[in-house]
């Protein structure tokens, strides 16, 4: 253990000022309870919003702030998943439980795979990462009678604290998924809002200076990496959860592709950028998807190109500099 | 207490939005159309879509005096949660009265639990495997099913005579349903199966495989494997080996011989048995009259099992709104579609009263040169085959 808790200084003040909490945070939080109240039918796509935005946060802890680059994340997302629908498949369908074994089952998988993924970089990472993606996926492919194959897993869940039953509208699933995310972004934030936070800052900016200044970088990426794994295994398992069922799609390298495209879409390394990612994304694909149920990924593309081109920091990047400007 | 307040709202709110579009939709049916219309199944769906609209083109969007209307929604593949998303944004949202669609099974599992809870007719037009009916007492399958033509086949294949056969199957779900279910058939007629073997679903070179078969010296190979560039892969590695009939005999189920396939097979597709639900060139004038106006609406294609099962999806809908006249609700529209029987493109089909799943012929075929083109040559009918698993446990 080398990260020093500083609790005193100028340091400590520094970090302190940089975790308040923002008018505008608050703002937000307020407006995610909008939809309960403004569009009731579209609670459904809220939680499933909710979820991609906690896989999303969970990517941005070690691409966002620690460089790690990932196209493989979606098999923590899909073990998480598959934790919670085997649990209720054999009878334990208790939600809180299953995100808790979920948690614990995509951490141990994260911890065990995190030893090769501090030994590489760059694009030998984005091979390393889309190999176990690829791995994990075949691998519950051909484990059928666990997994359910190519048909997937349908289960019964128990209504959360045995009294709110997941309804036909969403209000559960919305209620739930909106307060794990929110937790999540609790968690997340008092990590980045760290000595440590500032130490994997620091290995994605100048991983061979890090060793020289006394930090041992190694052991800093295996934490954040395990934290991510365990993050990305609950978002899994609020999906299965709140849906009832599972399939191998929640390994898939779409599932892994579309996560960084959201938080691309965002703005990397601030938080909020994969949640806004994801409201975008998600949102845009439900609504052009419905217009053009056939050629919609062709409006995603352009979408996708124009905000890369006009603001390159993704939107929070673009809003803050545009934010910055009007300052000055 | 906040959720509890906001519940309440919310659940003014949509009450009051619901009758208004009660009020509104007085007159018409609605049905929720959930497929893959993008993705890699994007051309199921296309298929499955073309036959809905030929329907609709041929009849009318008119029953029992309401106005047919159709809400397309896209999953993008095999994504129960998307699947399930939808159908309760359907119900909820776009108050549908059928749910129907479903290329894929883990299409049909995910909205299953929807049609239970909300009551809703469930209308599967192509998902294959056996247990989606047993999910909810609202669903009627109008496709087919794995079993329901292998086992036939198996036991057809040996009641021809033949004793030993190999069988090859794609990795995967359906793969080895068909594998299990034609052997299951085969043996109990007094076959055997002298090798199993799985291929990846997308394999590209079969040589390893298919001398593995030549050294088994089976009597018939039976194949299963998805469409595309497949069935040309294997016609090639087995034609190289000299494994062709009418010394090996070549059995499989129906996509080996599509039309697609058989013009990537080419001259290897000459004599190969396929067993299907459909078949393209069946002498029918019903069918004749299917293909043409087919071909005319897709400009040139022709139709395939997905196109047949959501042809006879809709008139399943059709007719049981006319049995009803023109009363939507779940209950009423199960109730009349179990036990319905009519006679469909592809022949005459029954919805079984017990299982709500078809029952329909099973049409051995062989590819035969006619007028100088390959075609599937109806050899033999099976009539009025039941899916073989339900209520089998």
């Amino acid at each position: 253990m080398t990260v020093e808790m500083t609790t005193s200084g100028p340091a400590a003040t520094w970090l302190k000022r940089r975790s308040r909490i923002s008018a505008i945070e608050i703002v937000f939080w307020l407006a995610t309870l909008l939809p309960f109240f403004l569009f009731p039918s579209y609670l459904s796509l809220a939680s499933q919003i909710a979820i991609g935005a906690l896989f999303a946060l969970s990517v941005d802890l070690i691409l966002g702030y620690a460089g790690i680059i990932t196209l493989g994340h979606a098999m923590f997302f899909g073990i998480g998943a598959y934790t919670a629908a085997i649990l209720a498949k054999h009878g334990w369908g208790e939600p809180l439980t299953g995100l808790v074994a979920a948690a614990v089952v995509a951490g141990a998988v994260g911890f065990v795979t995190s030893f090769i993924i501090v030994r590489v970089q760059h694009l030998a990472l984005i091979m390393i990462t889309l190999g176990l993606g690829l791995l994990t996926y075949e691998l519950a492919n051909s484990f059928s009678t666990v997994t359910g194959g190519t048909d997937g897993l349908g289960v019964t869940i128990w209504p959360i604290f045995g009294r709110f039953d997941f309804d036909l509208w969403g209000y559960t699933a919305y209620s739930y998924a909106l307060v794990i995310l929110f937790i999540g972004v609790l968690v997340a934030r008092r990590i980045v809002n760290s000595s440590f936070g500032l130490a994997l800052t620091g290995i994605r900016e100048n991983s061979q200076r890090m060793p020289a200044i006394g930090s041992v970088y190694r052991t800093h990426l295996q934490k954040i990496y395990v934290v991510a794994a365990s993050m990305a295994g609950i978002a899994g398992a609020l999906l299965t959860q709140t849906t009832g069922t599972v399939s191998l799609d929640t390994l898939s390298f779409q599932r892994s592709a579309d996560v960084v495209v959201m938080l691309i879409l965002g703005g990397t390394g601030r938080l909020y950028g994969g949640i806004i990612g994801a409201i975008i994304f998600l949102v845009a694909r439900d609504r052009l998807s419905d217009m053009n149920p056939q050629y919609w990924y062709f409006w995603i593309g352009l979408l996708l190109m124009a905000i890369v081109l006009v603001m390159p920091g993704g939107i929070l990047g673009g809003l803050s500099r545009l934010f910055g400007r009007f300052v000055r | 207490m906040l959720k509890k307040t906001a519940a309440a709202l919310a659940l003014g709110f949509s009450l009051a939005a619901a009758l208004s579009s009660t009020a509104l939709a007085e007159g018409t049916v609605k049905i929720g159309l959930i497929m893959p219309y993008s993705g890699p199944f994007a051309d199921a769906g296309a298929q499955m879509q073309a036959g809905i609209d030929l329907y609709v083109k041929e009849h009318g969007d008119e029953v029992a005096g309401k106005k047919i209307v159709l809400i397309k929604k896209d999953t993008g593949g095999p994504n129960p949660d998307v699947a399930k998303r939808l159908a309760q944004e359907l119900v909820v949202r776009d108050h549908v009265d059928v749910l129907a669609g479903f290329a894929l099974t883990p299409e049909a599992l995910g909205a299953a639990p929807v049609a239970t809870e909300a009551k809703k007719l469930m209308v599967d037009m192509n998902a294959a495997t056996s247990i989606i009916t047993e999910k909810s007492p609202y669903i009627v399958r109008t496709s087919v099913t794995i079993p329901q033509i292998n086992y036939a086949f198996g036991k057809w294949a040996a009641d021809q005579g033949i004793k030993h056969a190999y069988t090859l199957v794609a990795d995967y779900g359906p793969g080895h349903d068909a594998e299990s279910s034609f052997a299951k058939g085969f043996k109990e007629k007094g076959g055997e199966i002298v090798g199993a073997d799985h291929s990846p679903v997308a394999n590209p070179d079969f040589s390893a495989y298919v001398q593995r078969i030549k050294d088994a010296k089976p009597e018939a190979v039976y194949i299963f494997i998805p469409g595309g560039s497949q069935p040309a892969a294997i016609g090639k590695a087995l034609a190289d080996k000299g494994l062709t009939p009418p010394n090996t005999k070549l059995l499989g189920q129906g996509e080996l011989t599509m039309p697609d396939a058989m013009e990537s097979l080419g001259k290897n597709a000459d004599g190969i048995i396929t067993a299907f639900h459909y078949t393209l060139e069946r002498k029918d004038p019903l069918n004749q009259k299917f293909v043409a106006g087919y071909k005319n609406l897709t400009k040139g294609r022709e139709p395939d099992l997905f196109s047949i099962g959501g042809y006879d999806g809709m008139h399943l809908i059709y007719a049981a709104l006319k049995k009803t006249k023109g009363d939507a609700s779940g209950d009423a529209l199960i109730k009349v579609a179990k036990g319905m029987s009519w006679e469909s493109p592809r022949g005459p089909i029954t919805i079984d009263p017990e299982t709500r799943d078809i029952v329909q012929n099973v049409y051995i075929r062989k590819v035969e040169k006619v007028d100088g083109k390959l075609q599937n040559v109806i050899i033999d009918t099976i009539k009025d085959v039941k899916d073989p698993l339900h209520g089998a446990k």
